[in-house]
């Protein structure tokens, strides 16, 4: 079974072209199919020698892929966007409210409008972060935050990514790549320019520095070349003109955090750390970590550094407090939410996972702290045998599930090897939080390129298609 | 600029240098082996090449016998020589990789695309080409790369660091060729007869170093053992000579300095001074082997004086 219903991005229910697609039909109405495939080859050469490519974990380990892009833009009203970007800041704004409250006074659980429990007691919660003064008491400085689109002006939040979310270079370089292919499309159509991302991003990191620093220094923080989104990391720290450091390259002396350069130590203020909590510090986390810094944590307590972003911020995008976010906005911002939550079935809960357990075909199952597409069932698109291996899962560990309704996903048209066809797809925004709350229009469409596949993961064998907003 | 990203910098035009030298090196040896001599002699070429590059131990170990064809291919092809044309284009790529967002795009892409060229390489496709095409190859690939270098680079502490790589690295290979190649010409002189096969041996070293229309000019005469060790050693406008690397390290250390480094900038000036002051004649009175012998040594002490002080440093 597949999704059969879907909004379809580019073409209404009669199979007429919808008003933001118009100019942009016309013009791939009149491409040569030749022309299209010469152009769609050419794009494939210039990643490659780019090098913009990503490091797959598991079978296959050590290759380099290229993430297939897709030639068909996703197309976005000025209107919808207005809609969604007021709905991205207010949901952004809530979640940073919340994270800074339960490392602080507790006021959502005092009140008793989140369980206490389901935050006390999450994996993600770090209690070494209770009392933490950061600045501008932002926590989630980068928010890439998952949006889905069901029907007409209906959007869904699926996932709030707060710690390291990643994918914004491809939805820069995939708007320059558009520009080289096709640059008769940019003055045929009025796309609202991303390219400006860097410089928003280092302001907002600079706009966080310690002890408000006049000239502070910002630095991208990787795990190294090994890692799958190193051409990101690379990507961001040339583009904003800082230093991408390793681990081994910083140092702390008297609780203040240096790096290591030919002319002798410098201090650094500001860390755009592309590396999980559990790596940080191997002091205070992980004994292991070699990608570290030891003594970190000490510094960042004694706000002598910045951190972006800031330790225990998963406390907020773990799945199982993904249900209350809502009520976070009601009680930090006092509106109403602007953008929908997906219901949400919390397996741990003996009712709810009798309700899931006799609806697994319809469900999409996902791991609580599980990421990138792996380990999750959609029921709809799964075998019998499938899904009765999930099932086995789910009884012996169901607290670490959540279970969602399958939501039709849009589509919009993408190039397959039979032609053009509907692919479903997602939006992934990048929020950005420092003094004030801003973002590039757009974001990242990513799009399932396997037919009937709800997957958009890039490693899962996922595209991603270059995302216009258009301007009024 | 961070200490590891001079220290990709310097790794990844090492490398890179010493891939072009390789196939100076592994050319001259080919292009010698076509000369009419005896087994012997063709299989001594061979292991001398092996030798000075202290690589003899570990051939011999993994392939046993000498034979031309055979070291070409560990030369050349082998991923567990590290010293391989194909590992040191791997070097490159990796060094370049892990700090490409200190390079322009022009050079990343430069040096990605010359490892995905060399990776789909194999023996029997060069069999096809010709292994003189590949050793051209290889040599343009390092032209282009030091072209997109200086065409490009912003002109900054990352130039001076790739700068000092390329250079230390070419007077260690510069002052190696010439050692092997001296010595084994120097062993058949018993029979020098000033004839024709003396004359394409040492022209054949000249070609190596891109050094034989060079000789010409400078000398107009005949081509004289002394005059060649002369040229490679001392001729500072000679751009692969002793004297002129040198000069460049020198000048770059002095440009990098930092509170640490004066006893390395000391010894590159007096390494440099020695050179630039120095006769032809007294280096030979001494022994060109003995003069080269320390000559590399205060190259592998430069190194490491450079590492201490500006790639690697202990701590604050």
């Amino acid at each position: 079974m597949t999704i059969k219903k879907f909004y379809n991005e580019m073409a209404d229910a009669e199979g007429g072209i919808r008003e933001q697609y118009r100019e942009f039909a016309a013009w791939l109405s009149s491409m040569s199919d030749e022309r299209l495939a010469r152009k769609r080859a050419e794009a494939d050469t210039l990643f490659h020698r780019f090098g913009i490519t990503f490091a797959v974990y598991g079978e296959d380990a050590g290759v380099e892929r290229l993430i297939p892009f897709d030639i068909i833009p996703r197309i976005i009203t000025a209107k919808e966007w207005s809609t969604m970007s007021a709905g991205l800041s207010q949901r952004v704004q809530a979640l940073n409210a919340f994270v800074h409250d339960v490392y602080h006074d507790q006021a959502i659980l005092k009140a008793g409008r989140i369980p206490a429990e389901d935050v006390l007691n999450n994996a993600q919660f770090r209690p070494e972060m209770r009392g933490v003064a950061v600045a501008q008491n932002v926590y989630a400085h980068i928010a890439g935050v998952d949006v889905v689109r069901a029907g007409e002006g209906e959007f869904y939040v699926l996932e709030d990514n707060l710690r390291v979310p990643s994918g914004v270079s491809y939805m820069l370089e995939d708007r320059r790549m558009m520009m080289r292919l096709f640059p008769e499309l940019f003055s045929s159509n009025r796309v609202a320019p991303v390219d400006h991302y860097p410089n928003l991003l280092l302001d907002t990191l600079r706009s966080v520095a310690p002890m408000s620093l006049d000239d502070p220094t910002v630095v991208v923080m990787t795990p190294g070349a090994y890692n799958s989104a190193y051409f990101e990391h690379a990507f961001l720290a040339q583009q904003m003109g800082v230093e991408l450091v390793e681990g081994q390259d910083l140092f702390v002396k008297d609780e203040q955090v240096f790096m290591r350069t030919t002319r002798g130590p410098k201090r650094v203020d500001v860390i755009y750390r592309r590396i999980d909590d559990d790596f940080l510090d191997p002091l205070a986390f992980r004994k292991d970590s070699m990608l570290g810094v030891a003594g970190l944590l000490s510094a960042y307590r004694a706000g002598k550094v910045t951190l972006c972003n800031a330790i225990g911020s998963g406390v907020a995008d773990d799945k199982s407090i993904y249900p209350h976010v809502p009520e976070m906005i009601r009680f930090y911002l006092g509106e109403e939410p602007i953008l929908n939550n997906v219901p949400t079935y919390r397996c741990r809960d003996a009712g709810e996972l009798s309700y899931v357990l006799a609806n697994l075909a319809e469900l999409v199952v996902k791991e609580v702290h599980g990421a990138g597409g792996y380990g999750m069932l959609v029921g709809p698109t799964s075998s019998k045998a499938e899904i009765e291996e999930f099932r086995k899962r789910l009884l012996a560990s169901p607290e670490r599930y959540i279970a969602q309704p399958t939501l039709a996903l849009s589509a919009c048209p993408t190039f397959v090897e039979s032609g053009v066809a509907p692919r479903h797809i997602d939006l992934r925004p990048f929020v950005l939080s420092g003094k004030e709350v801003r973002m590039a229009p757009g974001g990242l469409t990513r799009v399932a390129l396997r037919e009937g596949s709800l997957v958009v993961n890039s490693s899962q064998g996922g595209g991603t298609k270059d995302t216009w907003v258009l301007e009024a | 600029m961070l200490s590891r990203t001079a220290d990709h910098l310097f790794w990844m035009a090492r490398y890179m240098e010493r891939a072009e030298n390789l196939a100076r090196m592994l050319e001259v040896n080919y292009r010698m082996s076509l000369l009419p001599q005896t087994r012997a002699e063709a299989t001594d070429n061979w292991v001398a090449l092996l030798r000075i590059m202290s690589l003899d131990e570990q051939y011999k170990e993994r392939h046993g016998a000498v034979t031309p064809d055979s070291v070409l291919r560990y030369m050349i092809f082998d991923d567990a020589n590290p010293s391989s044309i194909r590992s040191c284009l791997r070097a490159t790529r990796e060094n370049a990789h892990a700090v490409r967002g200190t390079l322009t795009s022009e050079l990343w892409e430069t040096t990605n695309a010359c490892w995905l060229k060399m990776r789909s390489f194999t023996p029997a496709a060069m069999e096809e080409t010709g292994i003189d095409a590949f050793f051209e190859w290889v040599k343009y690939r390092s032209h282009l790369s030091r072209g997109v270098t200086i065409g490009t680079m912003l002109q900054d502490e990352s130039l001076r660091f790739i700068r000092l790589g390329t250079f230390l690295e070419r007077a260690d290979n510069t002052a190696r060729i010439l050692d092997v190649k001296y010595q084994t010409l120097m062993s058949s002189e018993g029979e020098d007869d000033g004839g024709s096969a003396d004359y394409y041996r040492w022209s054949a070293l000249l070609h190596s170093v891109s050094a034989f229309e060079v000789y010409r000019k400078v000398y107009r005469d005949m081509i004289t053992p002394v005059r060649v060790a002369e040229l490679l050693i001392l001729d500072a406008n000679m751009p692969r000579s002793l004297a002129r690397c040198l000069k460049e390290v020198a000048t770059n250390i002095a440009a990098v300095g930092n509170g640490r480094s004066a006893e390395t900038g000391r010894r590159a000036g007096q390494l440099e001074a020695s050179l630039r002051f120095g006769r032809i004649e007294d280096v030979m009175s001494r022994g060109l082997h003995a003069f080269l012998d320390e000559f590399m040594e205060s190259i592998y002490d430069l190194g490491g004086r450079i590492a201490d002080d500006f790639l690697i440093p202990t701590n604050n």
